[in-house]
């Protein structure tokens, strides 16, 4: 193997790893959404944790909460500001879609630009979509 | 040298690889001990609690008519799809043709041979025959489900209660060969086009995971009592087993009952007085 | 030592164009299953396992059965399977790969597999059999491939190995066991609860292992120049017979057992296999033909004059290995299932895409056998053994 062939083969190899970033300079990109807040969580402006913290990690708090739910049969999430909440998704005025009334502004947004699909929704349902 | 040292680095490649797994999970404990400290997670207040619950089944009770009450019931607020529903194809257009014999049930009516196969007499009283019985999970204390599941997707709680963890199930359906019951059903497709009205208060399930009753778990922990319960007109108790004084061990103590394939040592909760 | 593997002649290359046809179509038919459901196939709720779990539970067997000439060469030192016993090894390596693959498209959600060790269940059987079956994979790959290529060096393979070697031994016998286990440790399934599953199904295994190693010996004596040595194929014909023997022994047992005692819960499964229930019959011939043609493959190598014969040697192998595959593939699971626990009847046939992703597999782990039968001869030819 020559050396020109090694530099040549690096070199489509750096090219293909950075491929994102010659995506993203060829098409054109959009800032990431805010999620808005509606319904009663506009007036609330408490949620069970705070801003930040919710949104780097409401997964692993969820996923904490159905294995709550599920296995220990604990329903009721009192949070560290002293407020209390039905863990779950969409049942209930105290649910997480109890309060923020929109999914498509508050979950979707989000998941659509950041490209993730949680599979939540395949069986929770949005009570808005079923009418 | 080169031999030695590629071993090296792939090994400390290794040991980082699994530093990234375990970051996300180790900086959200981390955040949690600071944040939200004092976070709690309790049981409803009102909840209904018992050492080990179970059922009694009033079997002179049902008659046809309150025993498609019950299934409905618990059928339609379990979001438990019917085949025999006509599909939406507009909402759901490209929907295949139904195999009816995977079909999806919790509670059902059968003729006493078949709820008790080992119980067939030959000289049987009539009228047993055209009794219907509700058959159901039987949320066993020795459940062979619980001990077949490869990821404790079934399990038993401390309640006494046989629940499944929909989220966990492979679909290995080896609980549904471990229950000798026929109580399990199995998503061979996605249930969403046969539920003709979704209830908002319960998940559906996604294809490709077991099913069966859970004891209307969710109702208990708000209180209130089983829709089967409610739907059966008086035929069915359920309550605390372990409770001297709970309703339905007065039923058991003042009736003869009978449990289905007791031989098995399964230990089933479920009761029926004939 | 790959790359022995990428020349080959016309026809090796036909075949291995053939096999990954039928490996693209098993997929096109599998992502269908994948994005609809296992409604595609014919199981349903009273049987629900079918045919993959049928052909994952023979080929476990076939597995185990390459056992079969590691003990007679490892721990007897019968030199006559010097040459064979790699061909065991690899054997048991695509053997193995079907079994993991059938596991797989059996799955109702696939994606979450790992499930099962992030949440270990050690009272659950199926938490062992991934044990022993991942670990006798490797075993069989590690140990194959450093004999091999001690081999092709003409150097003795590393001392490593022997341990190796004989932990793979009860390996073997543990895959198959623990298999058994998976069925007869449930109460309510009255054709499986019988302690002399375990026993039925190893004796079977080393019946059917063997019976596919001596075919294979014919195909390798007919497109390459290594020759595995008439003397341990017949060799492998006794194990055969013995083995099927005992396998047909077992069975006896079980159908006196079932049908003197007459527990009802017990006797309807075999009643429905070996002469119909309630007027379903549909595997009534199937199971026949499979006895039959275990008992007269047995017949056939019995009598060392017919064993003897070139010609009808590997028809007998071929009668006993489908025997073994209608009474413990289609006979055991769909047995196991009809009558249900509450005596319905609902009869089983796997859909033609059921059997398309079935051949899939079966592809998957043929050109994984080919590529290391192509490695094992070569080598073998090479060094003139």
């Amino acid at each position: 193997m020559t050396k020109n062939m090694i530099m040549g083969g690096l070199a489509v190899f750096v090219l293909a790893v950075l491929s994102p970033f010659w995506f993203n300079m060829v098409t054109t990109t959009q800032a990431a959404p805010e999620p808005e807040l509606l319904g009663p969580a506009k007036e609330a402006r408490k949620c069970v944790l705070d801003k930040y913290d919710m949104r780097a990690n409401h997964m692993s708090l969820l996923d904490e909460w159905r294995d709550a739910v599920v296995r220990d049969a604990d329903r009721i999430y009192v949070a560290a500001n002293g407020k209390s909440f039905n863990m779950s998704l969409s049942t209930g005025e105290n649910s997480c879609l109890g309060c923020h009334a929109d999914k498509a502004k508050f979950c979707d947004s989000c998941h659509t630009y950041t490209s993730v699909d949680p599979y939540c929704w395949e069986c929770h349902t949005n009570p808005k979509e079923i009418e | 040298m080169m031999e030695k040292s590629r071993r090296s680095f792939l090994k400390v490649a290794g040991i980082a690889a699994i530093g990234l797994g375990a970051a996300p999970a180790m900086n959200f404990a981390a955040s949690d001990s600071q944040g939200s400290a004092a976070a709690v997670k309790a049981k409803n207040p009102d909840a209904l609690h018992a050492e080990r619950w179970g059922m009694v089944i009033l079997v002179k009770k049902i008659n046809d008519k309150i025993a498609k009450q019950i299934t409905h019931a618990c059928h339609t607020q379990h979001n438990v799809p019917d085949f025999t529903h006509e599909v939406d194809t507009q909402k759901f257009p490209d929907t295949r043709p139904v195999n009816h014999n995977q079909e999806i049930k919790w509670i059902w009516k059968e003729k006493f041979h078949y709820a008790f196969p080992d119980k067939e007499d030959e000289f049987l009283n009539e009228k047993f025959h055209h009794l219907p019985f509700m058959v159901l999970c039987n949320h066993c204390k020795n459940a062979p489900c619980v001990q077949a599941c490869p990821t404790r997707a079934t399990f038993s709680r401390e309640d006494g209660i046989v629940i499944m963890d929909y989220h966990r199930c492979i679909g290995c359906r080896f609980c549904m060969a471990a229950c000798p019951y026929g109580s399990r059903s199995f998503n061979f497709r996605d249930p969403q086009p046969f539920i003709a009205e979704t209830d908002p208060d319960f998940p559906t399930r996604s294809k490709g995971v077991v099913e069966k009753c859970n004891l209307c778990a969710e109702r208990l922990a708000k209180g209130e009592q089983p829709h089967c319960v409610e739907a059966a007109e008086g035929a069915i108790v359920v309550g605390d087993l372990e409770d001297p004084a709970s309703e339905i061990r007065k039923l058991l103590r003042e009736n003869y009952s009978i449990r289905r394939k007791q031989s098995l040592g399964t230990e089933p909760s479920v009761y029926y007085i004939v | 030592m790959l790359e022995i593997a990428t020349k080959g002649t016309k026809n090796y290359w036909l075949w291995i164009a053939f096999l990954l046809i039928v490996i693209g179509a098993g997929t096109v038919a599998y992502l269908d299953q994948f994005f609809n459901g296992l409604m595609i196939t014919g199981m349903s709720r009273d049987v629900s396992w079918g045919f993959y779990i049928a052909n994952f539970t023979f080929l476990v067997g076939v597995a185990a059965g390459g056992v079969m000439v590691v003990i007679p060469y490892y721990l007897h030192d019968y030199e006559k399977f010097h040459r064979i016993t790699i061909l065991g090894e690899f054997l048991a390596v695509a053997s193995l790969v079907m079994c993991l693959l059938f596991i797989i498209v059996d799955l109702g959600q696939p994606v979450r597999m790992l499930n099962v060790l992030l949440y270990p269940s050690p009272k659950s059987m199926l938490f062992y059999d991934m044990l022993v079956l991942n670990g006798y994979l490797f075993l069989n790959i590690v140990i194959g491939w450093k004999v091999l290529e001690a081999e092709r060096n003409q150097v003795k393979p590393p001392a490593w190995t022997k341990p190796l070697i004989y932990l793979s031994i009860p390996f073997a016998i543990g895959i198959h066991t623990v298999t058994a286990y998976l069925y007869c440790g449930l109460p309510g399934r009255g054709y499986w609860l019988t302690a002399i599953l375990a026993p039925r199904f190893l004796a079977s295994a080393f019946a059917a292992g063997p019976a596919f190693l001596i075919i294979l010996c014919y195909i390798i004596r007919k497109f390459t120049k290594f020759d595995p040595g008439w003397e341990a194929m017949q060799t492998l014909s006794k194990i055969v017979c013995y083995a099927v023997i005992a396998n047909l022994f077992f069975f006896l047992c079980e159908v006196f057992v079932v049908y003197y005692s007459g527990i009802p819960g017990h006797q309807t499964h075999l009643q429905y296999l070996l002469f119909g229930y309630h007027g379903y019959n549909a595997l009534v011939p199937w199971m026949w033909s499979g006895f039959i043609l275990m008992a007269v493959g047995a017949v056939f190598l019995v009598i060392p004059k017919l064993r003897n014969n070139y010609i009808l040697l590997p028809v007998a192998c071929a009668m006993i290995f489908f025997g073994a595959w209608i009474d413990k593939g289609m006979g055991m699971i769909a047995g196991g299932f009809v009558p249900s626990p509450l005596h319905h009847v609902t009869e089983y046939m796997p859909t033609l895409q059921e059997i398309i992703i079935t051949l899939g597999v079966y592809a998957a782990g043929f050109l994984v056998l080919t590529i290391l039968y192509k490695l094992a001869t070569q080598v073998k030819e090479e060094v003139g053994g």
